[in-house]
Formats: C-alpha cells, sequence, structure tokens
C-alpha cells in the first residue's frame, strides 16, 4: 500500500519533471528538472527492492554526468531560447510526429502480442547484487556497451575539432 | 499501542534528537571554533555574551535574522532562493544513515541514534554528497555575478575532484567488513585497538582525512573563504538568513565527516580494550569512547585552521589529483590482491 502510494507520486513527479526538461526554455532549468527525473527514477529504482542500483543511479547520472551539463551550461552562459518565425507551426508538426510515432509502438505491442514477462521476484542482498552483476552474463555486455560510449566521445571530438 | 505506531514514534523521536543535536552542535561548534582559534592566536575571542561568552552563537543567530536580506536585481529569483536549502537539506539527508554511539538497552527494547541503518549506507552517503554539490553550482549560477559563478566553478570542482578519492578510501575498508552498512564497519573494528581501521588501512584513512577536510572546505582547502584574493565564492551575495543557511549546511557536513571519520577508522564506540565494561552504572560507555574520538576529531579541523596557510587552486587540483587518487588507487589494488590470495 505504502509503497504503491510512494510509486504513483514519485512516478508522477518523474513524468511531470520529463516535460519540464522539454517545454522550458531556459536551459539550466531543463537540467535541473533532469536531475529531479533520474532521482524520481532512483526512488522507483529503490521501491523496487534495488537500492544498491538506486543509489549508483544518482551517484552517476545525477551526480556526475548533470554536473557537467551545469558546468558547460554556466561556462557558455547559454541563454533562454527565444520563439523563432513559424514555432506554432513547428509546435504542431512536432505533436504529431510524437503522436505517430506513440500510435505505431503501441499497434507494434498489441499486433505482435508482446508477452508481458511476470517480474521476476528479486530479494537479494546488496553483495548477492554485485556478485550478480559482475558475473560473465552481464560484465561483457556492460563492457561492450562502454566501448559503445567511448566510440561516441571519440566521434564527437573529431566531428568538433576541425584539425586534429 | 500497536507495533507500528511503536516504531513510528521511535522513528520520530530518533529524527527530531538527530537533527536537534546537529543544530546545537552547529551553533556551539561556531563558538568553540571562534574561542578555540582566539587562545591558539594569543587573543580573547567572543567572551562577552554569557559565561564564557557561550551565548554568542544566539547572539549571531539573532543579528543574521534581523539583517535585511539583499537580491541582486538581476538573479535568477527562484535558483537564487532554492540553492541554500538543497544545500541545508542535502547536508540534513547525510546525516541519516550514521549511527550516532553504540546500541543501547532501553524500554525493553535495543535502541540506537541512527534514523536509517540501510544497506548501502556509505554509498547513499556518496550520493547525497553528490546532490549536495548541486547547491554550490546553483548558488554560484543564480548570483548572476562573475565573481560568484567562478566561485561556484571553483567550488564544485574541488568538491568532485576530492569525492573521488573520499569514496576510494572507503572501498579496502568495504572488501574488509564485506558491506556497505557503516555498523558493520564498525562491528569489524571490534576487540584491540590495533583492530581499528586507522592502523591496517593506515594509507586509506590518510587519504580520508585530506580528502574530507577539502570536501568540506576547510583550512588549508577553504578557498572560498579567501574574500581579499578571490572574492570569497559561490555565497558572495548572500546575505542574511540564507547565507547563514550555508553556514549551517557546511559546518554540518564537517561534523557529517568527523562521526563518518571515528565509526570508519576509529573503531566508533568500541574502546579498543578488550574486557572493558559495556556499561557504568547502566549508561552505555560506548559513547563515552565515541564522543572522545569525534571531540578529538572536530578539534583537530580547528586546530588545521588556525595552523596552515591556504592553498592555491593549481595546488588543490595537483593533491587531488595527481596525488591523492593514485595513492589510493594503488592502495586499493594492493589490498584487493591480498585480499584475493588470502581468500
Amino acid at each position: 500500500m505504502m509503497d504503491a502510494i510512494l510509486f504513483y507520486a514519485f512516478a508522477a513527479i518523474a513524468v511531470a519533471s520529463a516535460v519540464v526538461v522539454i517545454s522550458q526554455r531556459n536551459p539550466m532549468y531543463s537540467a535541473l528538472a533532469l536531475i529531479v527525473t533520474l532521482c524520481s527514477v532512483a526512488v522507483i529504482f529503490g521501491l523496487l527492492g534495488s537500492p544498491f542500483i538506486a543509489v549508483l543511479q544518482v551517484i552517476v547520472y545525477a551526480g556526475a554526468i548533470m554536473v557537467l551539463f551545469l558546468f558547460v551550461l554556466m561556462l557558455l552562459n547559454v541563454k533562454r531560447e527565444e520563439d523563432g518565425p513559424g514555432e506554432g507551426a513547428r509546435t504542431l508538426r512536432g505533436l504529431a510526429l510524437a503522436l505517430v510515432a506513440l500510435l505505431v509502438l503501441q499497434a507494434g505491442t498489441v499486433l505482435l502480442r508482446f508477452e508481458l514477462a511476470p517480474a521476476p521476484s528479486f530479494d537479494a542482498s546488496t553483495v548477492e547484487m554485485a556478485r550478480i552483476l559482475f558475473s560473465p552474463q552481464f560484465l561483457y555486455a556492460f563492457e561492450a556497451t562502454s566501448i559503445l560510449i567511448l566510440a561516441a566521445l571519440v566521434g564527437a571530438v573529431v566531428l568538433a575539432k576541425k584539425e586534429l | 499501542m500497536t507495533s507500528l505506531a511503536e516504531e513510528l514514534l521511535i522513528a520520530v523521536v530518533t529524527i527530531v534528537i538527530v537533527i536537534s543535536a546537529l543544530l546545537g552542535g552547529f551553533s556551539l561548534m561556531t563558538w568553540v571554533e571562534r574561542r578555540t582559534l582566539a587562545l591558539m592566536q594569543y587573543r580573547l575571542g567572543p567572551n562577552r555574551t554569557g559565561p564564557f561568552g557561550i551565548l554568542q552563537p544566539v547572539a549571531d543567530g539573532i543579528k543574521l535574522f534581523f539583517k535585511e536580506e539583499a537580491m541582486p536585481a538581476a538573479a535568477d529569483k527562484w535558483a537564487f532562493l532554492a540553492a541554500p536549502v538543497v544545500a541545508v537539506a542535502t547536508a540534513l539527508l547525510a546525516t541519516a544513515v550514521i549511527p550516532y554511539g553504540p546500541p543501547f538497552q532501553a524500554f525493553g527494547r535495543r535502541l540506537q541514534i541512527q534514523i536509517a541503518d540501510i544497506e548501502v549506507g556509505l554509498l547513499f552517503i556518496l550520493a547525497v554528497t553528490a546532490i549536495g554539490v548541486y547547491g554550490i553550482v546553483i548558488a554560484g549560477w543564480a548570483a548572476n555575478n562573475k565573481y560568484s559563478l567562478l566561485g561556484g566553478l571553483r567550488s564544485s570542482a574541488q568538491m568532485f575532484s576530492y569525492e573521488l578519492a573520499l569514496g576510494f578510501s572507503w572501498v579496502t575498508l568495504i572488501m574488509a567488513a564485506r558491506s556497505f552498512r557503516i555498523n558493520d564497519i564498525v562491528a569489524d573494528q571490534s576487540g584491540w585497538f590495533l583492530n581499528w581501521n586507522v592502523f591496517l588501512h593506515f594509507p586509506a584513512f590518510l587519504v580520508y582525512v585530506l580528502a574530507a577536510t577539502a570536501e568540506v572546505a576547510r583550512t588549508p582547502f577553504d578557498l572560498p573563504e579567501a574574500e581579499s584574493e578571490l572574492v570569497a565564492g559561490f555565497h558572495t551575495e548572500y546575505s542574511s538568513m540564507r547565507f547563514a543557511l550555508i553556514q549551517m549546511a557546511e559546518y554540518i557536513n564537517m561534523i557529517t565527516v568527523t562521526v563518518l571519520l571515528a565509526n570508519l577508522f576509529l573503531g566508533g564506540w568500541h574502546s579498543g580494550i578488550p574486557g572493558m565494561p559495556e556499561t557504568l552504572a547502566g549508561f552505555p560507555l560506548g559513547f563515552v569512547w565515541w564522543g572522545l574520538k569525534v571531540a578529538f576529531f572536530l578539534f583537530v579541523f580547528i586546530w588545521l585552521r588556525a595552523t596552515l596557510p591556504r592553498f592555491r587552486y593549481d595546488q588543490l587540483m595537483h593533491l587531488g589529483w595527481k596525488v591523492l587518487i593514485p595513492l589510493v588507487a594503488v592502495w586499493v589494488m594492493v589490498f584487493a590482491a591480498w585480499v584475493a590470495i588470502s581468500g
């Protein structure tokens, strides 16, 4: 009961602040709202019985990564964006596209009849959790993802720097 | 009374005790610090308000409360108002998972002054500290003042540089106790005082003390205090109660890292001598040992302030990234290898 109340409360906060992230014109507020979203998601992880993942979510995403975002925004002194010409039409086109994407995704779910997997009962201790995460089942996939991120990073540097 | 109501009552009483003790400790520390500094510098310090000037924090509080609160006209209003709140809220949140003194028997049940004994206690503290940096970042940015902004960047870079070394210094303790729970790490240090982590994990202890001092911006890492050469820092534009809130967050953080130091490295509430009685006339002696350790290291912070000059910013970054982090990283690898070999 208590879990359900907390879940819906934080789910609502997460969705509301996610909407603020994309609707705010001031990039600083967007970044701050994103921090709120990430922290609410962390609370949901905690409610699902995984305090370890919840805390890592806050340390890595809400803490380390978002601080870099804020640093860049502060140093570049990014100002509030103003409406350009044709703003209304662009907003409408964006909303329409989002609606189509939502319909396509939902249609896929309905037509292909995805079975909803039963929620795995998971009640492992933190040590147990670490053992699972560092087992070969997940470790190689995780390391491969890291290389993917590194590739994106190198790509960004190559694109941004005209001469290396 | 049902069990749930009892649990709730215990929780509320514990929270009230911890928060009021911290706020009391904060105001007492401001007075102790000023008096001790003064004595170390052949001055008297505040000695007019009440006996030995002990009412000075009350007078300061009243003064700050009645001062005009100024906000720069071009400041971002909501962010400017929210930043001190973030700083204080995260400072208080971090204190929730720390045990204050030993478990004891009272009212027919086993109690301990600790708000939440969660399994990932140490990681929780790191997470909350990471959010606490935003208080400084937002304060520096929202004032719309170049000096505040630069000070905010400087302080937050300092905080998360040293947060790495701070978190790293706990790793070997966690390996030894096989738990993130602070109570387990304290329990791991029972018996003779040679079992205290300060001896076996001396490199980690060294790094922790330095990183914690930098983390709470105490001398010799107190760049935000440098008002003549660096225009203070992120709190330049704050006045009145909001300035007091920022000060409060800093002192509470200092108490937090000191209590953690006593719990993690100095055996917490263990006396370090086997056979020492647990209680004296029903009073758990653990509180005495624990209190002495905490009080001593709070004094060390003041002592450092009276003794050392301030680091330059480049020296600060050099020490954090090129000395402390490599040192503790090597120590973690050595210890991990030892654990792996000895099983």
